[in-house]
């Protein structure tokens, strides 16, 4: 129990950074992701936007990026981390990693709750003479917008998860706490905390996430 | 109003070429609501999807007001796809926006101002008698009120042609009949050009003015709905026609006639039972009516009677020939 109490404030620290890397990187996946996702359910076959090349193109950067496993990917990326915010260690550099990870991992949820949509609809939009932009922002968002949601409570989830393994290359965060007490000073009580406050922070987002997509279903 | 001209509609796979509509010409005048009719399968979906260039064809001329449809850029077919309207079997209302909202889309794409926008909406769902529905969403309504919605969508632009692919067909006949009703509505009232495709004989015998019948990506038959329905000469056509006009004899029935079988076929206003009575009255035979009808095809009468026709044979053969020279048709369908 003393431990605990002990490292109260680096717990707390710890907390804030997972959540801010977290953040960050799900800033990232909607601002990046979500325009990727969307490129590629309207420039598919039978689609307003149909073009063969471009889909094959952001496609096959979207799996080579998902193929790389994250633990790889976060030294991979390390000269780009350093190019870009000037260091390799602590949450802002985690975020660039976990940013990276998450654009493509949240692109293909779009495209496939996009692909949830019936087509009909969108060719009723396009019947109507609605420019492709407009049928973007107003049917296929809107008609998608719980996917959207419940795909962005899975990545949020999985980017906790990656998170921990930022820590291992200094991340910061909880994942970092983790290891620093409970791996290499074999702290169990530590080390079952961290699990114990990941998991109730995965239920949050899980539970957060479910009542938004559920508030905007209007199905 | 809508000229096609050899339009031609082929898929073409790896392994094979599929011919969805082959070389079809049709024009539809301004002002006429046209059916076309056929099985699924048929192509006619295909064909009507072509007068917007939701499917471009393979080959053809659309003209449809004097535009051909195929040489304008995307941006201009845009302009142009917002003064012809359409509607669906499925509604394909946008089920994240309440029933102004999918009408004020159309509007919105079209680049209609705000204001305007909100006046337009009101007359639309007026028109179609959804007025007090305005904020509910797609999933609170009924089928019929949908296709309701999605008709003030199609008409949001004044479109000049109206589209209807399918769009009664998964309605209930009461709900078929006001959505009908409201079709006919509007073509009379806003003089839409309306084309139909359809697979329900009903639909073409209650509001259009001509019909084509289609199979295998072809028009096989067209012409107004009377002379299809009085007269029809394809053996598909006839089928179809079978569907609204069918006069089945039960067989215990058959078996006992002992005189000869004849169909008439009244046409327009003839005072059928004048003339019948009249033959009754002039040769010694015997009629017994077995079968009868009378079809308004757009408020004019189509009348069908199957008679048994008793007495001598030459008696009869007079009676017959006498009833040829006053009713449209007459046929012999069985000896006694």
């Amino acid at each position: 129990m003393d431990s605990i109490l002990e490292i109260l404030p680096e717990l707390n620290l710890a907390f804030f950074q997972t959540i801010f890397m977290v953040g960050i990187a799900l800033l990232v996946a909607v601002l990046l992701g979500l325009p990727l996702g969307i490129t590629l359910f309207v420039t598919d076959q039978g689609l307003f936007l149909e073009n063969k090349w471009m889909k094959g193109i952001v496609g096959i950067v979207i799996n080579l990026i998902r193929s790389i496993p994250f633990i790889i990917l976060l030294v991979f990326l390390l000269p780009f981390t350093n190019w870009l915010v000037g260091t390799t260690i602590g949450p802002v550099a985690a975020s660039v990693s976990l940013s990276v990870a998450a654009i493509p991992f949240y692109a293909r949820i779009v495209e496939s709750s996009a692909r949830e949509i019936d087509r009909g609809v969108i060719e009723a939009a396009v019947a109507v003479g609605a420019s492709p932009w407009m049928i973007i922002r107003e049917i296929i968002l809107p008609e998608a917008k719980p996917g959207l949601i419940t795909g962005l409570t899975i990545t949020a989830i999985s980017l906790i998860g990656y998170s921990a393994m930022a820590g291992t290359i200094g991340g910061g965060g909880i994942g970092d706490l983790a290891i620093r007490f409970g791996y290499y000073r074999y702290d169990n009580t530590i080390m079952f905390t961290t699990v114990i406050l990941l998991i109730v922070l995965v239920q949050c987002v899980q539970y957060f996430g479910d009542f938004i997509a559920k508030a905007v279903n209007k199905r | 109003m809508i000229e096609l001209k050899n339009i031609t509609k082929e898929y073409i796979s790896k392994e094979n070429r599929i011919v969805g509509v082959d070389n079809v010409s049709l024009t539809i005048k301004e002002g006429e609501i046209f059916g076309i009719v056929g099985y699924s399968g048929a192509g006619k979906s295909t064909l009507l999807r072509c007068i917007n260039i939701l499917e471009r064809p393979t080959s053809g001329v659309v003209k449809v007001d004097g535009v051909e449809l195929l040489q304008l850029s995307s941006k201009q077919l845009r302009k142009v796809r917002q003064s012809i309207g359409m509607i669906f079997q499925g509604f394909y209302l946008v089920a994240s926006k309440t029933v102004y909202e999918n009408v004020a889309f159309a509007l919105k794409a079209a680049g209609v101002e705000q204001t305007i926008r909100k006046k337009r909406v009101e007359e639309l769902l007026t028109l179609v008698g959804l007025e007090d529905r305005m904020h509910q969403y797609p999933a609170q309504l009924s089928g019929g009120q949908k296709q309701r919605v999605s008709i003030a969508r199609a008409l949001a632009n004044n479109p000049k042609v109206l589209l209807c692919d399918e769009a009664t067909s998964a309605l209930d006949p009461n709900t078929t009949k006001s959505i009908l009703a409201l079709l006919k509505k509007i073509n009379k009232e806003l003089g839409i050009t309306i084309v139909i495709i359809t697979h329900e004989m009903e639909v073409v015998k209650e509001i259009c003015h001509r019909c084509a019948v289609m199979q295998e990506g072809r028009v096989v038959e067209e012409g107004p709905t009377y002379d299809i329905f009085s007269n029809p000469v394809d053996p598909l056509t006839k089928k179809f026609i079978e569907t609204v006009l069918s006069f089945e004899l039960p067989s215990k029935l058959i078996e006992k006639l002992q005189g000869k079988l004849v169909k008439l076929q009244f046409r327009g206003d003839l005072a059928a039972e004048a003339i019948v009575s009249d033959m009754l009255q002039t040769f010694t035979v015997k009629g017994n009516i077995l079968h009868g009808k009378v079809e308004y095809i757009q408020d004019t009468p189509l009348g069908i009677f199957i008679m048994e026709l008793l007495g001598e044979e030459e008696e009869v053969e007079r009676a017959i020939d006498y009833l040829r020279e006053r009713v449209s048709i007459v046929e012999v369908v069985e000896n006694g």
